[in-house]
């Protein structure tokens, strides 16, 4: 039963805690509240996930309710992977957040924006968390709307459309979800996970059961800003506050990547891939989405939006990775999650501490920067290169099993898109350093300096994780693999 | 500690460079060749590996065997005469970038599988990259960037080739590969970028005279010998490497006669030069390969003093356009002595270093009856010492005085240039030491009767036609000009053509769409005009788009899934 605690505590913890930091007075308490939460549910994220390994799933049932009828947790080491994902991010992301918030948020919203990180953060964590597809729908809102909300805060008054039209669209993708969810339960009578999974191959030859996944699938391309439903995610990346920026494009979209991965190998029956249109689709748009992103991205003169672009690109490869449907690729795919969390926000943290200094990220204003500023620099350069896939570096390491997964099917058209949009990616990274190194500064950012220790920590912190998880793959891949036993994908 | 690859040497020594104050850095930049040759005479030998696991792939980073032995002699030998060449110089991002560099092509040709030669093979690339940018001019950032995307482009490929030849043979050893099944060929054309095949050629032509004055004596050394090492191990005895050897050896010779800028001068005779290795290799006999290797060795050798001379002159002078020197000899004698000894190596005068390598190649290419391809690459001969053997010196130190009068060079080029003809010399006249280093066991001697006689012929001929043309003013005049070569399919066609196809896109478009917008009116008056016009992945607000995509994506979804995977 103490196991089932951990994993509840996990989300319960930053939910009570979320209106506390909304009263608690100004200053830095709400930070130092906020800091303490993450980081315990970064501890307890990293105990839930030893507990899974030694012991196997972790079943909890909220209130004493036997499910199917009352809700249930449950924790697998793919779900437990995602929680720690999403709970070091945050654990990494807060000390960054003290200065950057203080700069770019009014101070009388402060607590409030902490507040809202923390349910944004429950959300995610609870989406990982739950075994039921109706709480996740809930748990899903819960991160949705608070992450509309944060998106607002941006300094720029686009901040303001680009969150309401983050609005607009992600109620769409949540309301097909809905309706996905609600066409299957009319078929099933049943939310919990597994019990959907024993009964819906029952009923999956009919058409309103495959309009329901059809609805799912859609409604989750849309939150994972899968090309083209990625229309959403460069404007709200581009005009959010720093922090949030790096939150979300570490964990959100990974977050809607794992729920993919859970309809398709969890809850529907095996070979849903290859029997739908899902398979075909995801490489397609895949592959579109690595080529076109990638171009937008090399043509942006915004690096914040730059950076938005290319991972829109870089879910590219993932949806490749689901997409083959093998048990290679699946890893290949559940390790670029990780690398790519890793890479994106050792990045955005880079490009915080660029903005942090002289409020802007545009190409042009960002000019001979590298050269003031030389640690923030190093990172974005050894960001970028993980971003390229050079060896000894992350990104390396999930292009490489991608590649491998093609090749095992021998697609290659999809092994020259996966190299191409490598290439691609050397122009745009090779943009912001040509921007920072080798171009004259700007009169009035003379006098810029480095950024403070205390944005540089946790940038570096990630980009050390990049080169770390480059060189030694025992915790990204082994865990992937072991992910990829559970979901029960055998090799194509 | 015996089986440390030397790469590791200068990698440490990167390091210590980067953390060390200017007083010893020198010392440090000196050290580091001194101490990687002798680790590689006293504690590497033929036969040796070592090797690290790591993702389940074994990566041999240390396979010594004569071949690899040679290229690493040669490696130190050159890094060591280019550090000296340097020495002045005091900005460390050259230097870490020398020495990684440098090391990545030692690690490159100790490398015994695919995977750790791809590692050292981007290295090389990244690293070198930076002794183009470091001349911190516009030209050289974009002539970087152009040459960045090419070595990158070559390792793209040679991961993808790896990779399929680990898919069809299981193994990722890199021994012989050869040309069957496109895992032969990915690697072959990632090679050939390197190697600066024809039309595969332009990053070297264009990148190699915009790098600083000794970054590009950096550059001719290893690059291009990397790939000639690889061509050698993986490709030996293909027989369309003959072919595309003889290519590369005349065709530059037409645009290193008409080019002005000194070094690009260099740059087209480094690839003339190379032709003859890639020919040698493509033979394939023990003789032919050791005339490849051994034309490698001296090549690098004299090919740098050559760049070193003319680095001297655009130290000195500021540019090296031919048009505008001459006359330099006045003031820089010692400079000029040793140009010409490079000039009459490359060119193989008996004696000089080229001779004895080249002689090699082409006896091997009359011996398997390539009489043909024989005749050009005579010409090619000749056509090295027109541009290389009299061009270069001729009109840099001597031709009409141009007035100028530079200091002679600094003390540590001078040292650097004399060390480099020194070998040259001491190779051409006692090459049995050179040839004990060879791969192949082979018995031959360039000094014969038949050999001495012929290029001693081909040489005066050849000076004789120089001389007459330039009498009559028929030799090409060195004008300041732009000689189209493959580059322009890049730098100028395809951007034109891809910007005339965007906008025929762009235009097709927008009739596309007003076709549609007019069609639809005519249907349904409520559709206003611009909602369609406006549907566009890269739009800034685009809620009308995100609502269209989603539901069109839903339709195909729910249509395909009913009628097609039914």
């Amino acid at each position: 039963m103490m196991q089932g605690h951990t994993s509840l505590l996990l989300v319960v913890l930053p939910l009570i805690f979320a209106p506390i930091t909304a009263v608690l007075p100004r200053g830095r308490l709400t930070w130092l509240a906020t800091m303490a939460v993450t980081s315990i549910c970064a501890v307890l994220a990293g105990m839930q996930l030893m507990m899974v390994i030694d012991g196997g799933v972790i079943s909890y049932e909220l209130g004493g309710w036997a499910p199917p009828w009352g809700i249930e947790y449950r924790i697998d080491s793919l779900n437990a992977f995602m929680a720690l994902i999403v709970a070091i991010i945050a654990a990494v992301t807060l000390p960054y957040a003290l200065l950057s918030v203080e700069k770019e948020i009014p101070e009388r919203q402060v607590p409030l924006f902490y507040s809202a990180f923390l349910l944004c953060f429950t959300g995610l964590l609870g989406i990982t968390q739950t075994g039921d597809i109706f709480n996740l729908f809930v748990f899903l809102e819960i991160s949705s709307l608070s992450s509309y909300a944060l998106i607002s805060l941006g300094r720029r008054r686009q901040a303001l459309t680009s969150a309401y039209q983050y609005l607009i669209m992600g109620t769409i993708g949540a309301t097909f979800f809905l309706i996905g969810v609600g066409l299957i339960y009319s078929e099933t009578g049943t939310l919990n996970m597994m019990d959907l999974a024993a009964r819906l191959p029952g009923v999956a030859d009919l058409r309103t059961t495959q309009t329901g996944f059809a609805f799912i699938m859609i409604g989750f391309a849309l939150k994972l800003a899968l090309f083209p439903l990625h229309l959403w995610l460069p404007n709200a990346y581009a005009y959010a506050p720093s922090v949030i920026t790096v939150f979300l494009a570490a964990t959100a979209t990974k977050v809607a990547l794992y729920v993919m991965l859970r309809v398709l190998y969890t809850i529907f029956p095996e070979g849903v891939v290859a029997a739908t249109p899902t398979g075909d689709l995801f490489i397609l748009s895949g592959m579109f989405g690595i080529i076109s992103a990638s171009v937008y991205a090399v043509y942006q003169a915004n690096v914040k939006r730059l950076l938005a672009y290319s991972s829109v690109a870089q879910i590219g490869y993932m949806a490749l990775g689901i997409g083959l449907g093998s048990a290679t690729s699946v890893m290949a795919s559940i390790v670029h999650l990780f690398n790519h969390a890793l890479m994106k926000g050792a990045l955005f943290m880079a490009v915080g501490a660029l903005i942090y200094r002289i409020g802007s990220s545009r190409v042009e204003n960002i000019r001979g920067l590298g050269r003031q500023m030389p640690w923030t620099f190093g990172a974005i350069i050894i960001g970028g290169l993980s971003l390229i896939g050079v060896p000894g570096t992350a990104g390396f390491i999930s292009k490489w099993y991608l590649v491998l997964a093609a090749l095992e099917q021998q697609i290659w058209l999809v092994v020259a898109v996966i190299l191409a949009g490598s290439l691609i990616a050397v122009v745009y990274v090779g943009k912001v350093i040509e921007a920072l190194y080798y171009k004259p500064p700007v009169e009035d950012n003379i006098s810029v300096k480095e950024a403070p220790m205390l944005l540089l920590l946790p940038t570096w912190a990630l980009v050390l994780a990049n080169v770390y998880f480059g060189l030694d793959t025992g915790l990204s891949v082994g865990m992937a693999e072991h992910a990829v036993e559970t979901l029960g994908i055998i090799a194509k | 500690m015996s089986e440390l690859s030397p790469f590791l040497i200068y990698f440490l020594a990167s390091l210590l460079v980067l953390a060390s104050p200017a007083m010893i850095r020198n010392a440090l930049l000196l050290a580091t060749p001194v101490l990687a040759a002798l680790h590689l005479f006293f504690n590497i030998e033929p036969g040796m590996t070592a090797s690290y696991t790591v993702l389940e792939f074994e990566m041999v980073y240390l396979r010594a065997d004569k071949l690899s032995l040679l290229f690493a002699y040669l490696f130190t030998l050159a890094s060591f005469i280019s550090t000296v060449f340097a020495l002045h110089v005091k900005d460390v991002r050259q230097q870490v970038a020398g020495l990684i560099y440098a090391g990545s092509a030692l690690g490159a040709v100790f490398a015994g599988d695919f995977l750790t030669l791809f590692i050292f093979w981007e290295l090389l690339a990244i690293s070198s990259v930076f002794l183009i940018w470091a001349r911190d001019t516009e030209r050289a950032l974009n002539a970087g960037m152009r040459y960045l995307v090419f070595q990158v482009l070559s390792g793209v490929l040679l991961l993808a080739g790896a990779l399929l030849h680990y898919q069809e043979t299981g193994s990722l050893m890199f021994d012989h590969v050869g040309l069957n099944g496109l895992a032969g060929w990915l690697v072959f054309i990632a090679f050939g970028i390197k190697s600066a095949f024809p039309f595969l050629h332009s990053w070297l032509t264009d990148g190699y005279p915009e790098a600083t004055p000794t970054g590009t004596v950096y550059l001719s050394a290893f690059t291009t010998k990397v790939a000639v090492y690889s061509l050698a191990r993986g490709f030996a005895g293909e027989e369309i490497l003959v072919y595309i050897g003889v290519t590369m050896a005349c065709f530059p010779i037409f645009y290193a006669v008409i080019e002005n800028d000194l070094r690009k001068v260099l740059a087209y005779s480094l690839i003339n030069q190379v032709g003859f290795m890639v020919t040698g290799i493509g033979i394939g006999t023990a003789l032919s390969l050791n005339g490849a290797v051994a034309h490698a060795f001296s090549d690098v050798i004299f090919k740098g003093l050559l760049f070193m001379s003319m680095g001297a002159v655009l130290f000195r002078v500021g540019h090296v356009n031919g048009s505008d020197l001459g006359g330099l000899y006045k003031t820089m004698p010692k400079t000029t002595g040793l140009c010409i000894v490079g000039a009459m190596s490359i060119s193989a005068f008996p004696l000089f270093s080229g001779f004895v390598s080249k002689s090699m190649v082409m006896s091997a290419m009359l011996m398997e009856n390539y009489d043909y391809l024989w005749l050009f690459m005579l010409f090619a001969s000749a056509g090295v010492f027109h541009h290389a053997g009299i061009k270069i010196p001729y009109f840099a130190f001597f031709a009409h005085d141009s007035g100028l009068r530079p200091q002679e060079a600094p003390l540590n080029m001078l040292v650097a240039m004399a060390l480099a003809a020194f070998v040259c010399l001491f190779i051409g006249s006692q090459p049995q030491y050179l040839y004990a280093l060879l791969p192949w066991e082979v018995d031959y001697w360039p000094y014969d009767l038949t050999h001495v006689l012929t290029q001693t012929q081909l040489l005066f001929f050849s000076a004789l036609a120089f001389v007459w043309l330039n009498k009559q003013g028929l030799y090409p005049p060195e004008l300041h000009s732009t000689n189209l070569d493959a580059e322009w399919v890049y730098r100028k066609f395809l951007p034109a053509g891809v910007q005339r196809g965007l906008a025929f896109a762009h235009n097709a478009k927008k009739s596309t769409v007003a076709a549609t917008v007019v069609h639809m009116n005519s249907i349904r008056r409520s559709l206003s005009e611009s909602s369609i016009a406006k549907y566009n992945l890269s739009e800034s607000w685009p809620t009308g788009s995100m609502v269209l995509w989603i539901s069109f994506t839903l339709v195909a979804y729910l249509l395909l899934d009913i009628f097609i995977y039914k």
